[in-house]
């Protein structure tokens, strides 16, 4: 850990803080681990220097949703090669899933995850808890003792809560401690069973059983109804179609607290991109039509949604092999979320950069509750950043850092790499590479 | 044409047309007293079969060993698929026997697609879960062409559970490619809502489309969508879409019924409906054979029927390895 106590200049980079509210070139002084100075008083005295002409100093990136899948599918990701991928992806904090196996639905889960996490030491990691015991839906964990190990964010992810009383005391439950989020992954079960993509023209057309978006909407509108009648904060997980939209908007405009998050690749692609079953792009919820697409980006623009979350869901290269409807769903995306943001997005005029590194990085850390990341940067702050290259072209190729390869975006050309990421004052990514 | 058969969707109607031709002479040797010609002498076809379906997958093994093509049949039952093998691993051990064209059956929509990134051989799609089943479509159109002597214009119902029936699918895209007039009736739950998409008609009411059919196509209903909650009762499927006499009175003289087996009789065809000479059941399953050996043999490299004298019994192809 010599690098947190040394000294970093990092010059002449176009800094981006969109909670400081700051877009202007500067250089930035890191010293002891933290954010010494910025633009007057950064001089190089006998720091490192670490060129960014050209270069985006932000705030490190934030994904408020990640599955790590350790304990209990090391194969797939472990905490450490976890971190490591989104050190790679820019990323200094990420919010891990409950659903491993064990579930982290009890303290002692979610301290064992803390412990690994800290000894990778790549990036925080903050468990999120499971609402409901072993994700049945059926028993409320036990979210206070949670709470006082830390979590912030409850969610069943992988299973919509399916009992509405359940939920209302979960979200009425909650109240009782500061600022805890009940992360919702909204779809009705009765209408998916058996689902394997988008319901609509291309799930007909190629014989797949579908998951119609009303299966999203039902659930989310329900949980809209509970979240006004308890008062309890709702996030909605990974958000897919146009007329969810229209509901978080309104809910929004109704004062209710609800925050909501997309994932890359609901932003880039749609179901007419399963026509040759590519098993990388079954995701859950499914990709959806370009009306929907279009909708999330413009919800995305405007602050209806919140948050971009990768919902990095690494799975085995023979799961992903299998048959369409035997393959499990999910797409790694640590390492290629903001590239996705930045071609599909940022450079066709979409969505302006400093938006995009509000919904990766300060928003996303402000429902954390994470104050170390995010910005607004200031002097004394602990070094979380990141360093990309705006215009820097690459294509998405196994092997990737993450243990697996199952990306929604491999093979696809993409703008824009991350240069550098500073953990605490430590480069643990350097011109690309990772340091250790 | 392309070098798979995976979907309607990879032929164009000169395909069609051509695959349709090329069956009718190979037709006559389905008739001859040595059933054989040597067109696919020395080339190996696999028949990969993950579903059970006697009938499809003898209509593929007379169709290959009539062309005096090797035939390695594959199933589920008592092979390594049954003990967990994957089916890249299977496709690689067939890679590596030489297989020449692979016949895939399976429960999965989209597994023949799948197999074409690990074979280099031609990948025929012999029904693929509920997404296509395009050989039981072009022996079809074979049937009505032959019947009724043309495919454009002509007036099809397909009746029954299209949303589940990969032969529906084939059919409808088959049957609108070559210019045919296509309705799909059935219970709404059954019918996809997107299927006017496809460029087909959709009804709940067979009463008011029978009268102007050339073609009535049923289509097997599976009693486990009744569980489902599709429909309420076989009961009323079969009276609300049961193909009975009283409904086969109400066809125009000429009309041709079909189904692609098996039937359920009493359910979506009555016993005696399909006994009656307009039901050509029997003719579908025999021009099977020569449709088959059409795409065998247009798919391996043949560029038309000019080689069709028949194999002498001492030719080595008729004693090739056969069942392995
Ligand atoms: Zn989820």
């Amino acid at each position: 850990m010599s690098e947190a106590s040394a000294k970093l200049l990092f010059r002449g980079a176009r800094v981006i803080d969109p909670a400081g509210e700051r877009d202007t070139p500067a250089d930035l002084l890191v010293s002891g681990g933290r954010i010494a100075a910025i633009g007057d008083g950064a001089e190089a005295g006998d720091a490192d220097i670490v060129e960014c002409d050209g270069l985006v100093l932000t705030p490190g990136l934030v994904d408020l949703h990640t599955h790590l899948r350790e304990p209990g599918r090391e194969d797939k990701e472990t905490i450490e090669s976890g971190s490591r991928a989104a050190a790679a992806g820019g990323f200094t904090a990420i919010s891990a899933m409950a659903n491993t196996d064990p579930v982290a639905d009890n303290a002692a889960v979610i301290r064992e995850v803390q412990a690994l996490a800290a000894r990778a030491g790549l990036c925080d990691v903050f468990p999120v808890g499971a609402i409901t015991r072993r994700l049945e839906g059926e028993d409320l964990a036990e979210l206070g003792e949670m709470v006082e190990a830390g979590v912030r964010i409850f969610s069943d992810d992988g299973n919509c809560v399916p009992n509405a009383r359940v939920l209302r005391y979960a979200l009425r439950y909650a109240t009782a401690f500061d600022d805890v989020v009940i992360a919702e992954h909204c779809e009705d079960p009765s209408l998916v069973e058996g689902g394997q993509m988008h319901e609509g023209y291309n799930s007909y057309s190629l014989g797949l059983a579908g998951r119609p978006r009303e299966a999203e909407e039902v659930a989310l509108a329900r949980d809209l109804a509970i979240a006004r009648m308890t008062g309890g904060r709702l996030h909605v997980c990974h958000v897919s179609s146009a007329g969810s939209i229209d509901l978080i908007r309104r809910a929004k405009d109704e004062g209710l607290r609800v925050s909501a998050e997309v994932t890359p690749h609901h932003l880039v692609f749609t179901d007419d991109d399963l026509v040759t079953y590519d098993t990388n792009l079954k995701v859950n919820p499914p990709l959806r039509t370009s009306d929907d697409r279009d909708a999330l980006r413009a919800g995305l623009a405007d602050g209806t949604i919140d948050v971009i979350a990768t919902d990095h869901a690494p799975h085995a290269v023979e799961e992903k092999e299998a048959e369409f409807d035997r393959s499990p769903p999910g797409t790694i995306g640590l390492e290629t979320a903001l590239a996705a943001v930045l071609t599909h997005l940022v450079e066709p005029g979409l969505l302006p950069l400093s938006r995009a590194i509000d919904a990766l990085s300060s928003a996303p850390a402000r429902i954390l509750g994470a104050t170390d990341h995010g910005g607004p940067l200031e002097v004394g702050d602990p070094a979380n950043l990141v360093v990309f290259d705006p215009a820097a072209r690459w294509t998405a190729e196994a092997p990737f850092v993450s243990k697996s390869r199952n990306s929604a975006f491999l093979g696809a050309s993409l703008t824009g790499r991350v240069v550098h990421t500073c953990f605490r004052g430590e480069l643990v990514v350097a011109d690309g590479k990772a340091q250790r | 044409m392309k070098r798979h058969l995976l979907s309607m969707h990879d032929l164009t109607p000169e395909d069609v047309v051509r695959v349709l031709d090329t069956a009718e002479s190979f037709r006559e040797v389905g008739t001859r007293v040595i059933k054989k010609v040597p067109a696919l002498r020395g080339r190996t076809v696999v028949n990969l079969f993950y579903e059970n379906s006697t009938r499809t997958r003898i209509s593929f093994e007379l169709a290959a060993k009539r062309l005096s093509a090797d035939v390695i049949n594959f199933t589920t039952s008592g092979s390594s698929v049954s003990k967990g093998e994957s089916l890249k691993d299977t496709a690689l051990t067939l890679q590596a026997m030489g297989a020449d064209a692979v016949v895939i059956r399976h429960s999965s929509s989209g597994s023949p697609y799948q197999l074409t990134k690990w074979l280099q051989g031609s990948v025929l799609n012999a029904g693929d879960g509920t997404h296509e089943h395009p050989t039981q479509a072009l022996l079809d159109l074979y049937t009505m062409r032959e019947k009724l002597g043309r495919l454009e214009g002509l007036n099809v119902a397909i009746v029954g559970d299209v949303l589940h029936s990969r032969v529906a699918r084939s059919l409808s895209f088959g049957l609108v490619k070559m210019g045919a007039d296509v309705t799909l009736i059935g219970p709404p739950t059954l019918i996809p809502p997107d299927a006017p998409a496809w460029g087909v008609h959709v009804s709940s009411d067979i009463d008011a489309v029978l009268p102007k059919l050339d073609v009535c196509y049923m289509l097997r209903v599976q009693r486990e969508r009744q569980r489902q909650q599709f429909f309420p009762s076989v009961r009323e499927y079969a009276r609300l879409f049961g193909l009975t006499r009283e409904r086969v009175d109400a066809l125009p003289e000429g009309c041709v019924i079909m189904h692609p087996g098996p039937m359920n009789r009493g359910v979506e065809i009555d016993s005696d409906v399909a006994d009656l000479p307009q039901a050509v059941i029997e003719e579908q399953v025999t021009n099977g054979i020569a449709v088959r050996m059409s795409l065998l043999y247009l798919l391996l490299g043949g560029s038309g029927p000019d080689q069709l004298e028949a194999a002498g019994p001492n030719d080595e192809a008729t004693r090739g390895a056969d069942d392995v």
